[in-house]
């Protein structure tokens, strides 16, 4: 592809024409990266036309442009959000000083892993869905699906740019790396566990985007206050994109709830009908949600506390001004943490080690909001039932409560009672084989699968019954 | 007291299983238990109990499983093939504590380094994850490195970048002396936190194989068996190594060879070697009958077992002061019956253990008189553990005799390839020949004669003489002597293994006390604390 085609397949805010060492480093690594998505992305609906929304330009008008595009020919662009031109550095140790423009030299391997580890997810989530369409519940929720992984798709792209303009030739290495692991790959997996299991039912897909892109949210919401000006932007703009994916997951995950909610006012078993008990929701709940909170790093971690005081990771919204310590040196966190003996007792640590923790409170809170917004329609439909966000410390892998059984109620308890209990509180193979027997493919424009409730409007003020995807 | 036996039915650190000639020692490190309280061990870091482990693994793989001709030393834990040392207890750790750690973790994979060269037992090192400096130390000292090819796991070395002080245990020579990483290319990987992965790490000889990690166990596990069929068979059955014990008295504590007095408000140690008694067995088949408790074994594992109390229990004792006891013939004898049967692998490990323990000798870091008086057995090895001393005090006596034995040619070589006689004759290697070939047994003046007395003492000025020189020892700055005595008792050419003890006391020990290390401000200080360190930026 020449130069010229390449300047107009990627719409971009970062000078890309100018940029001649950038220009070639995509030269290279754009074919391969069409290539990977022609084997690795939704490749089956590769012909279909679908009515995605494009990021052109970052102003209000240029985020939201919509047409019928072809996947593979989706432009993906590169876009930093605007920020001062003179922004002063808001937290850690170098606080008040000019916000780096270049990668400094120390900081210079790890920033790149951060961006590496982040931009590994987004092709990832694009592996884990690839089969998704298949059984898709409708035309709206397939195009939303697209939408989601082109987005992460144009993610991969943004981190991409962050490597390959100001990482030399390591960072052109580890832009190519990406294409290369695969998720569920034996061999070449993706760098987090989480994104190596695939993603086959609708059920996890919305409580995956609920969940887990929430903890992309936050991830990317803490680079966006980093010191390494382009990395913030970056991200800021990322952000915009990331908030539609949740809502995706939030709002499909609200209409199977509504759904099996309306049934059984009916006074219908949702078992009986295709569409999918609250006990089960409520399993897939405490499932994705603890899995996400292991994404975010140990509770009490060496790595957080020096990414904060190098000023590479911001706390959640910290240029807003929320924390009265942007140096974060004077207050201890007090961190639960259970001890052999079978109690929990407080620990107080220094609030730099606690960021990540810091940082998954924040999350937690969010997350707790989701499900009283779910609630708040079965209450509406006068039902008793509710879905609860288990505690935090239940079913953890990593972290401080890694190693020892929780309930989900936050009780420490035994290896027994746990092997007793637990197929009441994860989901069971009988779980996942019913789940994936409601996956019926449904494409009448307006029609909807029976466990899901139709959206309460369209997208881009079209009608729900437009046809969202057109199959040749 | 610290206790260095362990076996490996209660280890908490490790997973030793042989099956044929082909041995796996897994590390699968408990966090929630460590040598000391205060840090958890995450991510198969280790500490002196880890380490302790590891000493015992490969002594029994040496005495009990003669059959194994390969060891894959490798990870039972997913996510990490070793973290290295635990920094937090380094951190936490006294300065004579961290030195014995670090030398005590050298000589541990130096013996792994010796089982290769003499022992036939060839070491391959499993790298399943991510693998970072002390981790990787144990890498280089295995014969082989086969990293797993995932774009993922990494070896590292990256104390520099993070830590601010030098791999301890030897990672720096063994890159460019034994694996013989171009400089230039070990400069970017010891400054680079995060090391090197897959095909670059083999590219630039960090590591000997890399496999796709599906086919990663069996690919080594092929390598191993291969490995193995071009090794010697020694024998299907080895012995069993019972604990060393010791019995604990007024003033020291005694094993049945060995025993340790401490003097002068712990400033000083006797310690007393005694020499075999009672029947010897004389071929390798009457030593494996003989199992663990002949005098040629258990003598100098009691006496590596001392040197490790002195090192961790006693910092204050400055001066070692050696006495030698027993029958010379009988000791010659033992010796020359070893010697004649070398070519026996049990006969074999036993020479190579006396000899290990010598070189711990060497390398304590405790200044060493000998006294040669009227009672002293000063004959074979321990005639070599009395030249291995920084001065030999000999009285004038004529009961008073020198023995040089069989094991003073060769056998015993200390940590820079030379023979104590031939480190002791520096300028006249014509004598350090002749006295290997002749081994004559000398009488004090003789031995004087010969340059092997310090001082030759008559008998009515030695007890005050030695007391004077005791006293005046003591009484001078441990720092210096310590650095003064490492210089003089290893003249000549360095090999890799002197290099890493050298490299140790000189420069790993004094990064590890500089501001710029462990001031409040330094870099392993600040390691994980809130705050990024400061350096004082000169340099010399």
């Amino acid at each position: 592809m020449s130069t010229v085609d390449l300047e107009a397949k990627i719409p971009n805010n970062v000078g890309l024409r100018d940029n001649k060492r950038l220009m070639m480093a995509l030269e290279k690594w754009q074919p391969k990266f069409l290539q990977w998505w022609q084997q690795l992305g939704p490749t089956d609906f590769n012909t279909a036309d679908v009515y995605l929304r494009t990021a052109i330009g970052v102003g209000q008008g240029g985020w939201a442009h919509f047409d019928y595009v072809k996947m593979p020919d989706y432009r993906w662009g590169i876009f930093l959000a605007d920020g001062p031109a003179d922004r002063k550095i808001h937290f850690g140790d170098q606080l008040g000083e000019k916000a780096w423009q270049e990668v400094p030299g120390e900081f210079r391997n790890r920033l790149r892993r951060l961006i590496v580890t982040q931009g590994d997810t987004e092709p990832a989530s694009v592996e884990q869905q690839r089969m998704l369409g298949h059984c898709c519940p409708s035309l709206y929720d397939l195009r939303s699906l697209f939408q989601v992984n082109v987005e992460e798709g144009r993610h991969l792209w943004a981190m991409v740019y962050l490597l390959q303009t100001y990482f030399g030739a390591d960072g052109r290495d580890e832009a190519e790396a990406m294409l290369e692991r695969h998720s569920g790959d034996q061999d070449n997996p993706r760098i987090l566990q989480a994104f190596n299991y695939p993603v086959t039912n609708w059920l996890d897909f919305f409580a995956f985007t609920t969940f887990m892109d929430r903890d992309g949210k936050y991830q990317l919401a803490s680079l966006a206050e980093s010191s390494f000006d382009p990395l913030a932007r970056t991200t800021q703009f990322m952000l915009a994109e990331e908030a539609y994916h949740l809502q995706t997951g939030e709002n499909g995950l609200g209409r199977i709830i509504k759904r099996s909610g309306e049934l059984m006012k009916a006074g219908t078993d949702p078992a009986k009908v295709g569409a999918i008990p609250l006990p089960i929701i409520q399993r897939y709940v405490n499932f994705w949600f603890t899995g996400s909170m292991d994404l975010f790093g140990g509770e009490d971690s060496t790595n957080a506390a020096e990414a904060f005081a190098m000023g590479l990771k911001g706390r959640y919204r910290e240029s807003d001004g929320i924390y009265k310590d942007p140096k974060a040196l004077q207050a201890n966190y007090s961190l639960e943490v259970p001890t052999e003996e079978g109690k929990i007792e407080k620990r107080e640590i220094p609030l730099r080690r606690a960021m990540n923790a810091v940082l998954l409170d924040a999350y937690i809170a969010d997350c707790k909001r989701i499900v009283e917004r779910w609630n708040r329609d079965l209450e509406k439909l006068g039902m008793q039932e509710r879905i609860y966000l288990p505690d935090h410390k239940f079913n953890r892998h990593q972290g401080v409560y890694a190693g020892f059984r929780f309930a989900p109620d936050g009780k420490l308890i035994d290896e027994a009672t746990w092997t007793h209990q637990h197929t009441g509180w994860l989901p069971t193979e009988e779980d996942r084989r019913y789940v994936d027997s409601c996956m019926k493919k449904v494409t009448e424009p307006g029609k909807f699968a029976n466990y899901i409730a139709p959206p309460a409007q369209g997208v881009n003020d079209k009608p729900i019954e437009f046809e969202y995807v057109k199959f040749h | 007291m610290t206790d260095f036996q362990r076996h490996p039915s209660s280890y908490r650190h490790w997973q030793l299983t042989t099956d044929g000639d082909v041995a796996h020692l897994r590390m699968n490190v408990d966090a929630e238990h460590p040598f000391a309280p205060g840090y958890e061990l995450k991510l198969n870091s280790y500490d002196l109990g880890v380490d302790i482990e590891l000493a015992d693994a490969i002594q029994r793989l040496r005495f009990e499983h003669p059959n194994v001709k390969v060891v894959v030393v490798g990870s039972a834990q997913e996510r990490a093939f070793c973290a290295g040392a635990n920094i937090r207890m380094l951190a936490g750790s006294t300065h004579p504590f961290k030195v014995n750690f670090c030398k005590f973790t050298n000589e541990t994979r130096l013996s792994l380094e010796d089982a290769s060269q003499h022992s036939n037992l060839k070491a391959i090192c499993a790298v399943n994850a991510a693998c970072a400096g002390g981790g990787y130390e144990l890498a280089l000292a295995c014969d082989e490195i086969h990293l797993v090819n995932d774009n993922n796991s990494a070896v590292s070395l990256p104390e520099v970048p993070l830590l601010g002080v030098l791999p301890g245990t030897g990672g720096l020579t063994r890159l460019v002396d034994k694996r013989k990483v171009r400089r230039d290319r070990a400069d970017v990987f010891c400054t680079m936190a995060e090391g090197l992965r897959g095909k670059k790490a083999l590219a630039w000889g960090l590591v000997d194989a890399i496999w796709q990690k599906s086919q990663f166990a069996e690919k080594v596990q092929t390598r191993a068996k291969e490995l193995a069929a071009t090794l010697p068979n020694k024998a299907p059955k080895g012995i069993t190594l019972e604990p060393i014990r010791f019995e604990r008295t007024d003033t020291g504590y005694r094993y049945r060879h060995v025993s340790v007095e401490l003097e002068g408000e712990g400033r000083r140690a006797t310690i007393t070697v005694t020499g075999p008694q009672g029947k010897q067995p004389r071929t390798g088949a009457e030593y494996e009958q003989a199992g663990s408790s002949a005098w040629a074994l258990q003598c100098w594992r009691e006496l590596d077992d001392a040197l490790l109390q002195l090192r961790f229990d006693h910092e204050q004792t400055g001066l070692l002061v050696l006495r030698t006891r027993g029958d010379r013939d009988a000791l010659l004898q033992v010796e020359k019956d070893l010697f004649a049967h070398r070519s026996h692998w049990l006969c074999n490990e036993i020479l190579l253990q006396m000899a290990r323990t010598l070189r711990r000798w060497d390398l304590m870091a405790r200044s060493m008189y000998a006294l040669v008086d009227k009672d002293a057995c000063c004959a074979g090895a321990f005639f070599e553990q009395t030249i291995g001393c920084d001065r030999v005090y000999v009285l004038d006596h004529d009961q008073v005799q020198m023995a040089i034995g069989p094991l003073s040619s060769g056998a015993l070589p200390m940590s820079h390839g030379l023979t104590r006689l031939q480190n002791r004759f520096l300028a006249q290697p014509a004598q350090a020949q002749k006295l290997a070939a002749e081994q004559p047994v000398l009488s004090a003046p003789e031995a004087d004669e010969q340059g092997l007395a310090t001082y030759l003492l008559d008998p009515i000025d030695w007890d005050d003489d030695v007391r004077i020189a005791l006293e005046e020892r003591v009484s001078l700055s441990p720092d210096a002597l310590t650095g003064m005595e490492a210089s003089l008792r290893f003249g000549g050419a360095e090999t890799c293994d002197s290099k890493i003890f050298g490299r140790l006391s000189a420069w790993q020990n004094w990064i590890f006390t500089r501001p710029n290390a462990t001031g409040d401000e330094g870099a392993l200080t600040r390691y994980g604390a809130p705050e990024s360190a400061r350096f004082d930026w000169r340099r010399t």
